[in-house]
């Protein structure tokens, strides 16, 4: 047995830089792009590294998310959650919600919030340059931003948002280590959507809660359960993710001046920059969503038995060779290409246009206002928040203008 | 017997796959991953229905073949 067959173990070491493929799965892409591997406890799980086989694990209604959040799952940890939300079920009942929910999210419903997102760049950005340097990025900006944005959104108030992001902090948090403490920040969140929802239907406003609102109430289309738990979904889902992704990408940036220098002198480029930043930073840490085979079924040349535990590595398939030509290059410029970092398939995150959106503007501002924008702190001192959904900074220190 | 005009947009599609995932056999993606239908015209069909009105850039589009008018996608 050579090293390049031998016997895959989960979890693999961590990559050197958290926001990179991890290695051991990145050398799967040469010849393994489907491979089963062994967990701690001695079961298995499919690991799908290759962009066709990943595309397929998250297309074909053969592997289902609902089976596996079901109970008894814990590949990812974070299934207890997932199980009661729009993320954890199949078709038909998530057709049902996602058809919702859709009409909000679509690239033109989402376009005309441009003007507003970048109005709240330019009032935080204005805010921290109020004050000399150092600033801390995240809370004066990369956070603030997308909570603003989907609470205005949903009609949540802007007094809340702090309270908010307490319990986001808490449910991105560590679901091994503090589980008890996990799912009291869920409840309360539930609790505070549902007092949320009597509010709003007593005093209907134009949001997207009101509007759900009127779904049950009108056209008993979704139960007042699912109502709760898709304002629970679409918060949580819409903030933490761009926030981080803004800070993952700034910091790819810092380390690229010669791209950064290109996107400063031709803004124009920056829709591109941005697909870039998503296919090239891995933003999920730990393993990304399980799905279960209902059958058996063939991928990429191998036979998966009926209810195995398949995972699709979507950053991993971002550096796919058979369809990103030298892949471990950052590079702004590139023809855009299909990267599969908002997944695909009906579990297609439903906030693509809105994060593309906040994140083409939050550069726009950044790159565009902040002249000399750096790190205030060496890199590798830089922490996260311990934790396995996403890679998520306790604070990104930073400085500008002249050095 | 009434029948649908599906048609996709490839120039707006995103490769997104919702509609592949929502409604299977009637889409598929080409080689640049946009999606396209897999037969012009059908009998309606509830998930072509459901996966225009999921679709995340509106690139489907659906039209009543007789009377060329859209099809009503709630």
């Amino acid at each position: 047995m050579t090293a390049e067959d031998s016997p895959v173990k989960l979890p693999p070491a961590a990559p050197p830089w958290p926001g990179q493929p991890v290695p051991e799965f990145r050398a799967l892409l040469k010849n393994r792009p489907v491979v089963q591997a062994e967990l701690p406890d001695g079961s298995t799980a499919w690991l799908v590294s290759g962009y066709q086989e990943v595309r397929q694990t998250l297309v074909d209604q053969r592997f289902s998310r609902a089976l596996a959040v079901g109970p008894g799952r814990s590949l990812q940890g974070t299934e207890m959650f997932a199980a009661g939300s729009i993320n954890g079920i199949d078709p038909p009942e998530h057709t049902r919600l996602r058809k919702l929910v859709a009409s909000a999210f679509t690239a033109r419903r989402v376009e005309a919030l441009r003007p507003r997102a970048a109005r709240i760049v330019d009032e935080l950005i204005t805010a921290l340059l109020d004050r000399p340097p150092p600033a801390d990025l995240v809370a004066g900006f990369s956070l603030p931003l997308p909570v603003q944005v989907i609470c205005e959104m949903l009609g949540v108030p802007a007094a809340d948002m702090e309270q908010f992001h307490a319990w986001s902090d808490t449910a991105m948090g560590d679901w091994q280590g503090d589980s008890d403490e996990i799912m009291t920040a869920l409840a309360d969140m539930y609790g505070y959507f549902a007092a949320l929802i009597e509010i709003k239907r007593a005093k209907p406003a134009d949001d997207l809660m009101t509007a759900l609102i009127g779904a049950r109430d009108q056209a008993d289309r979704l139960s007042e359960e699912e109502l709760t738990m898709l304002g629970c979904t679409l918060l949580l889902g819409g903030h933490e993710t761009t926030a981080n992704q803004i800070n993952l990408s700034l910091l790819v940036l810092l380390d690229h001046p010669a791209e950064m220098g290109k996107l400063r002198a031709d803004p124009g480029l920056i829709p591109g920059a941005v697909e870039e930043f998503m296919r090239y930073v891995r933003l999920g840490g730990g393993l990304p969503p399980a799905r279960v085979t209902t059958q058996e079924v063939q991928l990429g040349g191998v036979t998966i038995p009926a209810g195995e535990a398949v995972v699709p590595l979507f950053a991993t398939a971002n550096r796919d060779p058979s369809v990103f030509s030298d892949p471990d290059r950052f590079d702004i410029s590139r023809v855009p290409a299909p990267h599969l970092a908002f997944g695909a398939g009906v579990h297609h995150c439903l906030g693509a246009q809105l994060a593309r959106l906040e994140l083409q503007e939050a550069f726009r501002g950044l790159l565009g206002r902040v002249p000399g924008l750096r790190l205030a702190v060496p890199a590798n001192e830089l922490r996260f928040t311990p934790g396995m959904a996403i890679h998520s900074l306790c604070e990104l220190p930073v400085r500008w203008g002249e050095p | 017997m009434t029948r649908w005009v599906v048609a996709v947009d490839k120039g707006t599609c995103i490769g997104s796959a919702v509609c592949v995932g929502t409604a299977p056999g009637r889409f598929a993606l080409d080689q640049r991953q946009r999606s396209g239908p897999l037969a012009a015209e059908i009998a309606p069909d509830e998930a072509v229905r459901d996966a225009a009105a999921s679709c995340p850039v509106e690139a489907i589009s659906l039209v009543d073949a007789d009377t060329g008018q859209p099809v009503d996608l709630d």
